[in-house]
């Protein structure tokens, strides 16, 4: 028999437990992220990278009636690019160097935060920011700007442990969400800029052990090396800045890679400098590279790659196939056979005259403009790493598009110093004496006007490339895209209005003014049975819901 | 290479966020900027003078040679036959229906002040650009553009006063591209205008 006391002390014990189990995040509630939309446990919401959520409280007749109900206001000068991970009610949220902040997803009330000195070797080329946490079991995961790889104790922000991933004082420097794939963190280096060898690498999610590296610019007897000269590849750049994607059915990952090294000089590293530029599909278990393709060889004009590759199940003339989308730096929006990297399909989506097309295997045929006249897209790209979206509702690709951008460039030498930044151009806007329409926070005033550029939220038919609808904006957006359930689209733009548009239209349904630039990508929750959208705009992360 | 992948810095116009003074400009570059990626920097007193002086000439370096002329005959013709101060504003002077030019010489270089008088229309930075706009009602306004977002647009009106409007509540609204301002091509011969150029980049603000 089991005393009242015992029994209240048994069922105390098991409510504890089964908190536990639920607080949990297991590899195969990641599996199965959107099927629990009340949380956002990856950087893209899915393994797939749709940004895409199953909520519909919120919907096209009531997002008027949104309201501010809480803000976190961050502790730095730097952009606040992170995206947050809600898990049952808390959030997880960074703040630049390499903070973590737990905070009640309701109230924005904090828990604790966990404080990171990154060594001030640390020189990552555009901003010291970092775009957020992964999470396993009970342990965050958080990419640093001096490129070590943190676990932290989700409960309380305790460390524990810390391994250092590359040499930041070679000019390695890491500021994305890592991705986790089975007992595995996976993550990419940044450092094109200053002549690093990039790469992918995973580590144990319990101990922080390697288990593989896959180098994105293949060394002496490896298959692609031959598209290097001489010693080139030493310093071949091709960073993996952002956050990869990944296909448990196939069991691939799929990571962008950036600008080949030095940027911009292409008679100083002829060849198509694989994989530059390229998506790659690879093995999680061993790192090992089942395909690539390259979008722009031996780029001129620091065309990454790195945008989320985005995994859907779409009908391709008459048949279910598995696709990979990708809005790229280059302006030409692609479709991919994700099981075989095979070029479906592939169109600009923006104004392009560095190609005047793609080839059969989707090759771009390069039309070099002359010396001191525009090129379209500009440095910044057609679009850049801003998280895209896909609704499976609508069947649409949404891209945060730079329109009419251009940049006059020009490539000039460059030598290679460990280091140091590694770059090989003095390119110039379109407008003289005109300020460059660059990746950084402006003013509050738009200097460069719509004749450097303008943003637009574009949703491109995935079989056409063709644009269904377009959002214009004044200025450029840096902002990600989330599409829901309830036909909503979310984003923001450097002007700082935060906007719901109906996703099938592009009309504008609300919008609010946050005062800075939103440079981060909406997620959206639910807790207690409300949901919730959250942003970064400027110094704060603002987070809406219905009015009561 | 002006800086400006730093936000609030363009070293050729002289905008910096940590620098007012040389010796300011010094110890940033020898002491870095701790938590940015501006790094120190070990630079013997000689070499540090040097790269000072080459930022603070950045303004002035052209992509062509631009001659100039006399300062003093420049601000004469501001004053008198260019008609100048009908439009722009010179250290508390003169109307602000054109861009205030107390500053210009930090600003612009050589060139593009020549550009200016010569082509105003092809040298206009596009957010000075005047606008035209039609309220629902008809009421027109008219003014030079300051500022614009998706939703609004700032001016400052025909009147000097500062004006932001709702675009969704224009039923016109046009940013015009041609300038108000005459070309000097023909009025001022090179001459002149060397003369005005080299009395434009003695404006650096207020002391």
């Amino acid at each position: 028999m089991i005393s009242p006391r015992r029994a209240t002390l048994l069922l105390f014990l098991s409510s504890l437990v089964a908190c536990s189990l639920h607080a949990q995040v297991t590899s195969d509630r990641l599996l199965h992220a959107p099927d629990e939309p009340q949380n956002w446990l990856t950087y893209s919401g899915s393994y797939a990278g749709q940004r895409y959520s199953l909520l519909n409280q919120v919907d096209l007749t009531n997002v008027k009636n949104l309201e501010l109900k809480w803000v976190f206001q961050d502790q730095s000068l730097q952009k606040f690019e992170s995206t947050p991970l809600v898990v049952n009610g808390i959030m997880y949220v960074t703040q630049p160097p390499n903070d973590i902040i737990a905070l009640d997803a309701k109230t924005g009330a904090a828990f604790w935060v966990y404080h990171y000195n990154p060594s001030p070797a640390a020189r990552p080329c555009c901003g010291i920011v970092n775009r957020g946490v992964a999470i396993l079991g009970d342990s965050l995961f958080m990419a640093t700007v001096d490129a070590h790889l943190l676990s932290i104790d989700a409960k309380n922000g305790h460390l524990l442990w810390d391994v250092k991933v590359a040499d930041a004082a070679a000019g390695y420097a890491m500021t994305l969400a890592p991705l986790v794939v089975k007992d595995k963190v996976v993550v990419g280096v940044a450092g094109a800029e200053f002549g690093i060898r990039g790469f992918v690498s995973a580590y144990n999610a319990q101990t922080g052990a390697e288990a593989w590296k896959f180098y994105t610019i293949p060394g002496p007897g490896d298959p692609g090396h031959d598209t290097w000269r001489g010693d080139d590849w030493e310093h071949g750049g091709g960073s993996a800045w952002m956050t990869g994607t990944y296909d448990p059915d196939l069991n691939l990952t799929f990571w962008g890679t950036g600008n080949p090294g030095p940027d911009f000089n292409v008679s100083q590293r002829p060849g198509d400098n694989l994989y530059s530029d390229s998506v790659v599909a690879l093995d999680p278990d061993t790192g090992k590279l089942k395909w690539y393709f390259q979008y722009s060889p031996n780029d001129a004009y620091d065309y990454d790659s790195v945008q989320v590759p985005v995994l859907a199940e779409i009908n391709w003339e008459g048949n279910p196939r598995k696709v990979l989308m990708q809005a790229n730096r280059n302006g030409f929006f692609y479709v991919l056979d994700r099981t075989s990297g095979k070029f479906l399909f592939g169109r600009p989506f923006v104004k392009v005259n560095w190609a005047k097309g793609l080839d059969d295997a989707g090759r771009p045929i390069i039309t070099t403009q002359p010396p001191g006249t525009p090129t379209y897209p500009g440095q910044q790209g057609g679009t850049n790493w801003y998280s895209p979206s896909f609704s499976p509702r609508t069947g649409l690709f949404y891209i945060s598009a730079w329109d009419d951008y251009s940049t006059i460039f020009a490539g000039v030498p460059a030598e290679f110093k460990e280091g140091q930044r590694y770059m090989a151009g003095a390119n110039t806007g379109p407008i003289p004496g005109g300020d460059t329409l660059g990746n950084g926070i402006r003013g509050p005033i738009n200097t460069y006007t719509e004749a450097a550029g303008h943003g637009a939220v574009l949703a491109i038919d995935p079989h056409t490339g063709e644009r269904k609808w377009t959002f214009a904006m004044h200025d450029v957006t840096s902002s990600g895209i989330l599409t829901t359930a309830a036909d909503l689209l979310f984003t923001g733009g450097r002007e700082g209005f935060f906007q719901a548009l109906n996703a099938r239209t592009g009309e504008l349904l609300w919008k609010a003014s946050l005062g800075g630039d939103i440079i981060s990508g909406p997620i959206t929750y639910e807790v207690d049975g409300k949901q919730y959208v959250s942003v970064a705009a400027g110094r704060g992360l603002f987070v809406f819901g219905l009015r009561n | 290479m002006s800086g400006d992948q730093v936000a609030g810095v363009n070293l050729r116009s002289g905008q910096f966020k940590h620098v007012f003074s040389d010796n300011d400009l010094r110890a940033v570059i020898t002491n870095g900027i701790s938590g940015t990626a501006m790094p120190p920097h070990s630079f013997n007193p000689a070499e540090l003078a040097a790269i000072v002086a080459y930022i603070r000439n950045m303004a002035t370096f052209d992509a062509r040679n631009v001659s100039l002329g006399d300062a003093k005959r420049g601000e004469a013709l501001f004053n008198g036959a260019g008609n100048c101060g009908s439009c722009h504003r010179v250290d508390g002077k003169g109307p602000r229906v054109a861009p205030d030019l107390s500053n210009v010489g930090a600003l612009r270089t050589a060139d593009l002040l020549e550009r200016s008088l010569v082509d105003p229309t092809g040298a206009m930075l596009p957010i000075n650009r005047s606008v035209r706009a039609v309220t629902r009602d008809g009421k027109v306004i008219t003014g030079r553009r300051l500022n614009e977002d998706t939703y609004t647009v700032q001016l400052i009106d025909d009147h000097e006063q500062l004006v932001s409007l709702d675009k969704s509540q224009l039923s016109e609204y046009t940013v015009i591209k041609t300038s108000s301002m005459p070309s000097y091509k023909d009025k001022l011969n090179s001459q002149e205008l060397a003369d005005v150029v080299a009395y434009l980049l003695t404006l650096k603000g207020a002391k």
